[in-house]
């Protein structure tokens, strides 16, 4: 396995530039989660727009797996319907639990399909996850989506 | 280097010859974490099982009597290792549950009192009273210390700790004090290396009658340690950090203390009556030893500590002293590397943590792994002591005996590595 697989340049570009990093004023929803293996903190808010789209506002520390997957979350679900952004939202999820045998799509997945060989790292699916339980529950505790029944991860 | 013949070493540790991450030799510096177990260890567990199985101190067939002749023969010869008598020698599961065995004498000797049970009124808090810590302690000496203040009502207080990592002994007097009813520091931090003066502040916590307690799970399976003179009325440390197996740990006590004290678990084997509504204890160590004890990992044990008497601990100390040295030149003179910990070699074991700027840790780490170099990355279990630093993790190396320069040279290849990946100056 190298590196390169891991950390492919889209990875590197998102945690060196992050897309729509920062918080908004009044979010209907807020999410603190951090991982408490390592110390990884994701702070996820979220709010939606006049037709519905989700907006999305965050701040984190951590490595570039978990940051960059938060920024890679900006760009792919800021503005989409909820029920859009869910449906990618599990799309990852399931990336994240391939083993690094999946074959994403990008039409889905977009950046992060990048993600891919984070996969087969044990270590670091949770870095990569952790934005995505934090958006979740964010949207949970703004009303913008019922408690899951079953636990999907 | 010094008296410790590293190729010779190296050979007695079967995991050692593996590779790892395609085909790279492995280069294991996280013996902070867990050692590697020498083959005299794993055979010592084996033959047991092969020839002795039974269960210790229960039964009086001959394979429970030679059961229980290895395990109290593993007891002395751990106990011999830090110049204790083996009546003072409690095995547990490992150093979290000794800390822990101490920690729940305090809730549970304030629990029985105020039922009238009679107890010793050292172990008994309320609040106006005080736990102190430190701020490097690991977590393991620390959120047991928090319970026992959330069911009592004391406060809990800590000394802080300067910029080089040292404890702020300045103002001790003001932080242990007349309220102070347990003291309980760590010898040698995971994750500074920092060594403390614990015979000082135990002499402190002495001096206004509490009891003291250290946690020398990194200090014994790398220094000479004896016991008694740390001053302590309890010690705990784990015995596979000390190429011992897993899942047994240790505890000291002076024999006044482990008598004073109420249990920790109960049930079989450490009782000396049971009726139906109540029962009388055993003496210490089988008053603290509850069940059916580790007795392979306790041979094991056993023979881990033969395997480092040979070696001379005084040997080892050395030894390590020569890679902490190098190393913290060596890591520190990396541009753009901060060590946090004692920047010399001065009271300072071997565990060493830093931070590469623009790099974080995991990030660190995951390069290393990937050069068959194995580091902890995290905050260690030492989560506020990140916090005091400002940083949310380190990465952190922790030399042992198998290690020599090459591999300090190896790791410093693999930060420069990170740096070139990552596109960081350096
Ligand atoms: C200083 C210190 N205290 C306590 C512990 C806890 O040891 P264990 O996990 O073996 O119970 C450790 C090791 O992780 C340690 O380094």
């Amino acid at each position: 396995m190298s590196l390169e697989s891991l950390y492919q340049d889209i990875i590197l570009d998102h945690y060196k530039n992050p897309r729509g990093r920062g918080l908004m004023e009044s979010p209907l929803g807020t999410a603190f989660h951090v991982n408490p293996t390592c110390g990884d903190e994701i702070n996820m808010q979220v709010a939606a727009s006049e037709d519905g789209g989700l907006l999305i506002g965050y701040e984190g520390t951590g490595c570039s797996i978990s940051q960059a997957s938060a920024s890679v979350l900006y760009e792919l679900v800021q503005g989409r319907p909820v029920a859009d952004a869910e449906s990618i939202r599990l799309a990852f999820v399931e990336l994240m639990h391939s083993k690094g045998h999946a074959d994403p799509d990008e039409e889905v997945l977009g950046d992060a399909i990048a993600f891919v060989g984070v996969a087969k790292y044990p270590a670091r699916i949770k870095c990569a996850l952790l934005p995505w339980m934090a958006l979740q529950d964010a949207e949970i505790k703004g009303g913008l989506m019922s408690e899951p029944d079953s636990d999907q991860e | 280097m010094t008296g410790i013949d590293v190729a010779r070493i190296r050979s007695d540790f079967p995991i050692l010859k593996r590779t790892v991450r395609d085909d790279k030799p492995l280069i294991y510096l996280d013996n902070a974490a867990t050692s590697q177990k020498p083959v005299e260890v794993l055979d010592a567990e084996r033959t047991f099982y092969e020839t002795s199985n039974a269960a210790a101190h229960r039964g009086a067939h001959q394979l429970a009597e030679e059961a229980t002749e290895a395990y109290e023969l593993a007891r002395a010869q751990v106990a011999g290792f830090v110049g204790a008598d083996a009546s003072n020698i409690v095995f547990t599961k490992n150093a979290t549950e000794s800390l822990n065995l101490a920690a729940y004498a305090f809730s549970n000797a304030t629990a029985l009192s105020r039922w009238g049970t009679p107890v010793d009124p050292r172990f008994v808090l309320q609040p106006g009273d005080s736990v102190v810590v430190t701020e490097m302690e690991h977590h393991a000496n620390l959120v047991p210390w928090q319970e026992v203040c959330a069911k009592t009502g004391a406060s809990l207080r800590w000394v802080p700790l300067t910029d080089n990592g040292r404890l702020e002994l300045a103002g001790l007097d003001g932080i242990i004090d007349a309220s102070t009813k347990v003291v309980s520091v760590v010898h040698q931090s995971n994750i500074l290396g920092t060594i403390n003066p614990v015979a000082e502040i135990m002499a402190k916590a002495h001096a206004v009658g509490a009891v003291g307690v250290v946690d020398a799970c990194q200090s014994i399976p790398h220094l000479p340690v004896d016991v008694s003179a740390l001053g302590a009325d309890l010690v705990a440390w784990s015995g596979h950090k000390m190429l011992g197996p897993t899942g047994i740990g240790l505890l000291y006590g002076t024999a006044e203390i482990l008598d004073a004290m109420p249990p920790f678990l109960t049930g079989g084997s450490m009782i000396a009556t049971v009726e139906m509504d109540r029962s009388t204890y055993a003496a210490a160590p089988q008053k603290f030893e509850a069940g059916v004890p580790m007795v392979a990992q306790a041979v094991g044990l056993g023979a881990a500590v033969n395997y480092l008497e040979r070696l001379g601990m005084a040997q080892v100390a050395a030894h390590e002293q020569a890679l902490t040295a190098y190393s913290l030149m060596a890591i520190g003179k990396i541009p753009g590397v901060r060590i946090i910990g004692p920047p010399e070699a001065v009271d300072r074991g071997s565990a060493i943590s830093f931070v590469v700027a623009g790099i974080h840790p995991h990030d660190v780490g995951q390069v290393l792994d990937n050069m068959g170099i194995a580091v902890r990355v995290g905050h260690h279990c030492a989560w506020p002591t990140c916090r005091r630093f400002g940083v949310p993790a380190t990465t952190r190396i922790s030399p042992y005996i198998y290690n020599d320069l090459n591999d300090i040279d190896a790791l410093v290849e693999g930060i420069v590595e990170a740096q070139r990946f990552f596109k960081v100056a350096s």
